[in-house]
């Protein structure tokens, strides 16, 4: 009868550690729909319907002309049409507080409204242009080198994010290709912008590649647990493992008040 | 069967009668008996897997371009070590399996030393004779975290070089001799020369486990020969031990706990990821990334460097004592410092030189147990801190608001584990009932003349006699 016992608290135990294990595992971010790329030839139109957009809901913070105020917000006068695609489309902007760092939501624009406000913000002065990334051409090799070198000091290796310097350098489990691109050139809030040179066309395929990879590991060893490395491994080890080995000992050894009867005596003093 | 191989033993080369005494060596039973037996399979389960990755992998620093069947790594410069690392996941047979029960069971090990350690301490079952092996296994539980941090520390992938830097760090903190001890142990500035990793892997796979190992056939026959302790009870006294024969009862049940112990670290090794080194990249000097952590067991120490405002003992220009002292050397330092000496200050405070074999329930001594639940209250505080980038990443706590409130956790919640023990042990022992278990309610006898009596309950009335 007690052999049953115990093997039934072991299989209870081991389930229960998968169920822990299977529940640890956070869900995975899917990479989205790349956005849409390419340099969009600008029709007066198009501006003037930007403007508008503008005057309504930029111009509180940015000033009427994009020119800034100060306290406020900084000036786009060369901030460029990829600027303004990444700060709308990652939904940044607009931005609710003054002083805070802009954090990624979900887009207030349409897509065709996000292009309209591009091409005005582009009208107001000289900057970088929506980069074109296309992934399958870069070198996933080459890609996590330059992640490793340039990045992955504040964003992590895998891209999972961390602590930056005085702001939050967040996951780039949401990031589709174009972003990553616009992210590089433009280098938002705290991030250094990379220019050509120090990163070409070719470098920005292959880092967006990599950072695809991170947003779908391989995951050879099975369940990947958040892919952040050694907090959930610790989390598992004490809360599916060792929860499962108390249960076991808890079943197979004694309470103190089960004092048997037959127990052997062992006085030997 | 057992006893007929005793008996031919004896008959032949006179050793049963000791084997014999062995079969009926008594053990006590409590579950929570059990932490420590835990910690002894999970080692051998490490050296068994050990013994399997030592047949595959390089130990070697010195670099060459990867073309395994790994894509994204393929053309990139690593040392051989982190290469042989990444064969031995993706291309020998099983390699992966036992890569990952090794690192589980690594973790699995020092969790339950440290909750045998907590059983030892808060029923002060290190107490003379036992206080010598109580030692044993402290020094133990520190050889244990250091074979793990070199463990994890071989494979030369972005995380371990980013741990050894910071172990670096902190060995050069060390006032005066700081310097000297980097330079012996790395062979020269960080990251250290070939001679470094050829020492750290000496020291994983043979000088370690085989400390290990001594220590712990020691710590066995050191339970063994002063014989078990046990909570108080019917007939248990301090000249006894009350509880199941190792044959057949305890020897079955502990190969149970072993079974269970091998079958839970493999199936989390071949269902849970662990250290996926792939994932990480090669280490280079000039390369870092964000949220390193190192695995749990050093969780504390990285908590207490985060923790430590920055500030450094300069004297004239020359920084005598460097800010990864604090949080690296001293804290740990204080901690295993009073674990080492806890015993002899009790026996100081007690007046009480005699010998015990009876443990008490952690009720029973609220003082050693409030103290020792502020001790692992104020380690534990500062292991979460050790999180707190992660707690902002992925719950969004601020950072700099975290650091602080941790702060002050070090000193709060040691201090309110300590007065809420002290009250709880005190009340339980007044009340005589148990949390969770029963309701204190009494048990009344009606006599015949109808007046009412108390029955205690048995272990109990034993308990309070032993007391006396
Ligand atoms: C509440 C005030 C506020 C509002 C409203 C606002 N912004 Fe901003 N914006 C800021 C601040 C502050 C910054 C600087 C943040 C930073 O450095 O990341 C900024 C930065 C930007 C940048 C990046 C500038 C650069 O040089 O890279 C762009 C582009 C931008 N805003 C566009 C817009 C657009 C388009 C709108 C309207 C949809 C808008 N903002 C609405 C406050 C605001
Ligand atoms: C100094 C630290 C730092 C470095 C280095 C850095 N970033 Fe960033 N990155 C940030 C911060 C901070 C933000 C958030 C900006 C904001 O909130 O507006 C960010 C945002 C991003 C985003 C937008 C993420 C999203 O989901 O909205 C992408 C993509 C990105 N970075 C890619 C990169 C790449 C690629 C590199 C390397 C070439 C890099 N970053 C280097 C700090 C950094």
């Amino acid at each position: 009868m007690r052999p049953r016992r115990i093997l039934i608290g072991t299989l209870a135990a081991v389930l229960g550690a998968f169920a822990i294990a299977v529940f640890a595992q956070p869900p995975q971010a899917r990479p989205q729909g790349g956005s849409s790329a390419g340099t969009v030839a600008v029709p007066t139109g198009l501006r003037e319907a930007g403007r508008a957009l503008f005057a309504e809901g930029c111009s509180s913070c940015h000033g009427f002309e994009g020119e800034g105020v100060p306290g406020q917000a900084p000036s786009l006068r060369g901030a460029g049409e990829a600027a303004a695609d990444f700060y709308l489309r990652t939904g940044r902007m607009p931005l609710d507080q003054v002083g805070e760092e802009p954090l990624r939501a979900t887009p207030r624009y349409s897509d065709s409204q996000i292009r309209a406000l591009d091409a005005y913000v582009a009208s107001l002065g000289p900057g970088p242009a929506i980069p074109v990334v296309e992934p399958g051409r870069g070198s996933v090799s080459d890609g996590m080198q330059m992640f490793n070198e340039s990045c992955a000091g504040c964003h992590g290796t895998g891209g999972k994010g961390g602590v930056a310097i005085g702001a939050y350098a967040p996951p780039l489990g949401e990031a589709t290709p174009t972003e990553v691109g616009e992210a590089i050139r433009v280098g938002p809030y705290v991030m250094p912008s990379f220019s050509e040179a120090q990163l070409d066309q070719r470098d920005l395929d292959s880092i967006a590649r990599y950072v695809q990879l991170t947003q779908n590991p391989d995951d050879a060893g099975g369940f990947g647990i958040g892919h952040i490395g050694p907090v959930p491994e610790g989390l598992v080890a004490w809360f599916a493992a060792i929860a499962a080995l108390l249960l076991v000992a808890r079943l197979i050894g004694q309470r103190n008040e089960g004092d048997e009867p037959g127990g052997e005596e062992g006085g030997k003093a | 069967m057992i006893r007929r191989a005793v008996r031919f033993l004896d008959q032949r080369a006179g050793a049963g009668s000791a084997l014999g005494k062995a079969l009926r060596y008594v053990f006590p039973d409590h579950w929570t008996f059990l932490f420590g037996e835990i910690a002894l399979y999970s080692f051998v389960i490490l050296v068994a897997t050990g013994i399997y990755l030592t047949l595959f992998f390089e130990p070697s620093s010195s670099t060459i371009v990867y073309h395994g069947s790994y894509a994204p790594l393929q053309g990139q410069e690593m040392s051989k070590a982190y290469a042989s690392a990444l064969t031995l996941s993706f291309e020998v047979p099983a390699g992966l399996l036992i890569r990952q029960v090794h690192h589980w069971t690594a973790l699995v090990f020092l969790a339950a030393i440290v909750l045998h350690l907590m059983r030892i301490f808060f029923t002060g079952a290190y107490r003379k004779p036992r206080d010598l092996n109580y030692y044993v296994g402290l020094t133990m539980l520190t050889l244990a975290v250091i074979e793990g941090y070199a463990g994890y520390s071989l494979l030369d992938d972005l995380l371990s070089g980013m741990g050894l830097a910071i172990g670096n760090a902190v060995a050069l903190s060390i006032p005066v001799v700081g310097g000297q001890l980097g330079t012996l142990i790395w062979g020269g500035r960080f990251p250290g020369t070939d001679a470094f990793f050829s020492r750290l892997y000496i020291a994983h796979v043979f000088i370690f486990p085989v400390l290990i190992g001594s220590l712990m056939a020691l710590h066995l026959a050191m339970v063994a020969i002063p014989r078990h302790t046990q909570f108080r009870g019917r007939r248990r006294r301090e000249s006894n031990v009350i509880g199941t024969p190792l044959w057949p009862g305890y020897a079955l049940r502990s190969l149970g706990l072993f079974f269970s112990v091998a079958a839970v670290l493999f199936a989390l090794g071949g269902l849970v990821q662990i250290n996926p080194i792939w994932q990480w990249g090669p280490y280079e000097p000039y390369l870092g990334t964000n949220g390193a952590q190192p695995d749990w067991y050093l969780g504390w120490l990285i908590g207490a460097l985060r923790l430590m405002p920055h500030f450094d003992v300069v004297i004239g220009g020359y920084t005598l004592v460097p800010n990864p002292f604090w949080g690296g050397v001293l804290f740990p330092g204080l901690v295993f410092g009073f674990l080492y000496a806890w015993p002899a200050i009790e026996r100081r405070l007690d007046r009480d030189y005699a010998p015990h074999n009876l443990l008490d329930r952690p009720r029973d001594n609220p003082r050693r147990t409030a103290i020792g639940a502020a001790l692992f209250a104020w380690v534990a505080t500062i292991f979460f801190a050790g999180a707190a980038d992660r707690a902002f990443v992925q719950l969004g706590v601020p950072y700099e608001g975290q650091l602080w409130g941790y702060r002050a956790a070090s000193v709060l919640v040691p201090t309110a584990a300590y007065l809420l023990t002290r009250r709880v042990c005190e009340h339980l022992r007044e009340d005589g009932g148990h949390p969770g278990r029963g309701s204190g309610a009494r048990v009344l006898a009606r006599s015949r003349s109808g007046g009412f009596e108390e029955l205690r309950p048995q272990g109990q009335s034993a308990a309070d006699g032993e007391q006396g």
